[in-house]
């Protein structure tokens, strides 16, 4: 049949107009020709969307409203009863999933976010592409009015689209965007599972408004099915016996652990792990591997101990080109490796299995003697038992002699800590060793998260604190898109709120500045967290490339502060931090006074809620 | 040729090691500290080193800096990856004027003295 014919038929069956052409009245828009509903009874769809997270044990869900999922919102509220989910109110929707990010690392499970159709996606897709980079888990899920003649005019076609995935779908490890309720119940379980399977990623789906809007008839057939429970994947046994065979053997072996660490289980492990080796540990500090005062952690000298290994085992490496090589920041990009030829390399990871074409954050390729597929931290066990059956007396009185040495060497690193720590004590702006040292003599006796990335802060904590436990700290964004820290810790700090735990976030002035309003968020749900604002008063990462730039052109080495620093006027963090309803001191640039001010925020955080302190402080 | 080359290296060698010992034997070139303290806070020394010297993740400390002949070298041709500032950019007397100012860092307290870093 063709076209004209059933336009023609359609059109024949077309009642004629009861109204004027020009409508007199609003009510003589359109007028009903049957009574239409004005209310529904019963459930309806965003209902079944909360069962489905419910049945996944989704504790809380991260969201700034938008009209795309008010159905699922309403639902979530009413329905729901707020709880399990809860909605947690956010002001951007970045910080929404940051939030997710920091959360999962501490909860070691997933939460959900709600993203507005297509413009709240794109708000959170940096965030999305850091918890990818960093392969976190998170659950997104972006409203959209799919039927193009069921949206209103104007901002509702804006915000759908046909596929929503595609804005994302270079750094999600699935994206869904179900036809009907059975559909995203389906959709929404294999998210999950993808989502919690390392290589871990975020996942999104999409929440089509219809389907959160209508009404599921009695006796409609839906059903949630059941999360498959996956174990992570394990590495092959023939593989570890070699490896372990090579490890036993080695005069030098070294242990490097990067995104290693899932559970409690990871710390654990690795100690021991390093102990039936004596064999140092240069942590990458992705995650909480290895406790920082072990004896047998030697990050402060990585550089000399990669120097003189003949077997490196790298357990998740995040780059493993960039654990062996170095690249220098200077003209024609120079690199030399961190190993002497001939040193074998083992590598046990899921990292590279999850790699997309696009964004080049899978680093550069580098090759191993022993690639091993499988998540480190449950492979483990296996290789520790394998290094155990492969052990000789003979070789196990080398391990011990090497074991003493290291020992040896690493008890002069505190002292050395201590010794650095100790420049520029009294100095104005604060140094970054003072803010470390002051608010770690106020938490040691806590239990405590270290929710930053603390690489712009010369890494002090790590060098002054006794870190032990898997939660201690959670390592940074990865993808290294500014914005991530203040949300990210204040995610932690909700994974930490049922636990009675201190989050403690060492966060840059450039970073908070990128979602200020989660100040905000930690105030409204009362989520206890201790803000410190390293504020150096500008992005001093910057500042120093183009310092190198002017350096390297010869024109001008005294302008490289334009566009670099935040001055003029400087910014006033715990005005902005009242301003939200959150308890703050500063500006704070007397060392003397950092302590002081600690131990009263500390008493707020205990309290329940959040604080915050600005502090003027050195570049690093 | 090759000669020539490696005699031309062994000249600016001669030359480089006369000019030590001539900066060693007038002792350090006289510099005002105060124009040195302007200059290491612009010109990026502060960003790397901390503006009190201390050093930290981006360069090593300058309290205590190394003896001038060792100070310039470094800062003309640096050893590493320190970004180098040459004669165009900061003159000799700029160079002076810094290591003025460095070398009246003070010594940091002795850590035993700080309770905080009896750990
Ligand atoms: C971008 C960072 C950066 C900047 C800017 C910078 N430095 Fe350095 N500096 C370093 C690094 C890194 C080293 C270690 C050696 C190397 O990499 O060349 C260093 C080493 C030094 C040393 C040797 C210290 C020792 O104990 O051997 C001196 C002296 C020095 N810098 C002085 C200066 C002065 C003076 C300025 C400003 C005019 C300056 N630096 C600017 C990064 C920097």
């Amino acid at each position: 049949m063709g076209l004209a014919s059933t336009t023609k038929v359609v059109a024949a069956e077309t009642p004629a107009r009861s109204v004027p052409a020009k409508p007199q009245t609003a009510g003589d828009y359109n007028p009903p020709q049957e009574a239409q509903p004005l209310v529904n009874s019963g459930k309806v769809g965003g209902d079944f969307m909360v069962d489905c997270l419910k049945s996944l044990n989704i504790d809380y869900v991260a969201s700034t409203p938008g009209s795309t999922f008010r159905g699922l919102q309403e639902s979530i509220i009413n329905y729901g009863m707020n709880s399990k989910p809860e909605f947690i109110t956010t002001i951007h929707e970045e910080a929404s999933v940051a939030m997710a990010h920091g959360y999962a690392k501490i909860a070691g499970k997933p939460m959900a976010t709600m993203v507005h159709g297509v413009v709240g996606l794109q708000h959170s897709s940096m965030a999305i592409y850091n918890c990818f980079c960093d392969q976190a888990p998170a659950i997104v899920m972006a409203g959209n009015v799919g039927n193009g003649t069921q949206r209103r005019p104007g901002v509702e076609w804006a915000h759908s689209a046909h596929d929503q995935g595609i804005i994302v779908r270079d750094y999600v490890k699935w994206d869904d965007q179900a036809n009907n309720l059975q559909d995203f119940a389906e959709g929404l379980v294999r998210a999950y599972d993808l989502a919690t399977t390392t290589p871990m990623g975020p996942v999104m789906v999409v929440i089509d408004a219809d389907q959160q809007e209508e009404v599921i008839e009695p006796g409609r057939k839906l059903f949630i099915p059941k999360l498959h429970q996956r174990t992570q994947p394990v590495a092959d046994p023939g593989a570890l016996a070699e490896a372990a065979r090579l490890l036993v053997a080695a005069e030098n072996p070294v242990i490097v652990s990067g995104r290693y660490t899932r559970t409690e289980n990871g710390p654990k492990h690795l100690v021991q792990l390093a102990e039936a080796l004596q064999a140092p540990v240069v942590d990458e500090r992705n995650r909480m591997n290895m406790p920082s005062r072990h004896p047998l952690n030697h990050t402060e000298r990585g550089g000399a101990m990669m120097r003189q290994a003949d077997v490196v085992l790298a357990l998740e490496p995040m780059d493993l080109y960039g654990t062996l090589n170095n690249v220098d920041d200077l003209i024609g990009r120079p690199s030399k490796p961190k190993i002497q030829p001939g040193t074998k390399v083992i590598v046990i990871g899921t990292t590279d299995l999850n790699i997309k074409p696009n964004m080049g954050e899978y680093e550069r390729y580098q090759a191993a003697d022993i690639g091993i597929a499988g998540d480190a931290e449950n492979s483990l066990p296996w290789l520790i038992q394998a290094i155990e059956k492969e052990m000789t007396p003979a070789r196990k009185s080398v391990a011990m002699a090497r074991g003493q040495k290291l020992k040896a060497a690493g008890a002069k690193f505190l002292q050395a800590a201590d010794t650095q720590a100790a420049m520029g004590w009294d100095a104005s702006p604060i140094s970054t060793a003072r803010i470390s040292a002051e608010v770690w003599n106020q938490i040691r006796n806590e239990d405590w998260t270290m929710a930053s990335e603390v690489n712009f802060l010369s890494n002090w904590p790590y060098r002054l604190w006794s870190m032990e436990k898997h939660y201690h700290s959670m390592g940074g964004s990865t993808g290294g898109g500014v914005g991530y820290n203040a949300p990210a810790a204040l995610g932690a700090a909700l994974a930490n709120k049922e636990h009675g735990r201190i989050t403690v976030a060492l966060n840059g002035d450039g970073d908070l500045m990128m979602s200020p309003g989660v100040l905000w968020t930690a105030a409204h749900h009362r989520i206890p967290i201790l803000y410190i604002v390293h504020n150096n008063r500008a992005w001093h990462q910057e500042y120093m490339h183009v310092q190198r730039m002017a350096e390297r052109n010869q024109r001008g080495i005294d302008r490289a502060w334009i566009g670099t620093t935040i001055r003029d006027p400087y910014l006033d963090f715990a005005t902005l931090a009242k301003s939200m309803g959150v308890y703050s001191q500063g500006p704070i640039d007397h060392p003397a006074d950092v302590g002081p001010a600690i131990q009263r925020a500390i008493a707020v955080v205990k309290r329940g809620e959040p604080a915050l302190i600005d502090i003027v402080s050195q570049p690093r | 040729m090759i000669t020539r080359v490696l005699s031309y290296t062994a000249v600016g060698l001669l030359i480089s090691a006369i000019a030590s010992s001539v900066a060693f034997a007038q002792d350090t070139p006289r510099g005002n500290a105060a124009d040195g303290k302007k200059l290491f806070e612009t010109i990026g020394c502060f960003e790397c080193h901390g503006y009190a010297g201390q050093g930290g993740g981006a360069g090593p400390k300058l309290i205590d800096p190394p003896a001038y002949p060792a100070f310039i070298v470094q800062l003309r041709t640096p050893r590493n990856v320190m970004p180098p500032f040459t004669a165009k950019v900061l003159t000799d007397q700029q160079a002076a004027d810094i290591y003025a100012y460095i070398s009246t860092f003070p010594e940091p307290p002795d850590p035993k003295t700080i309770p905080l870093l009896q750990n």
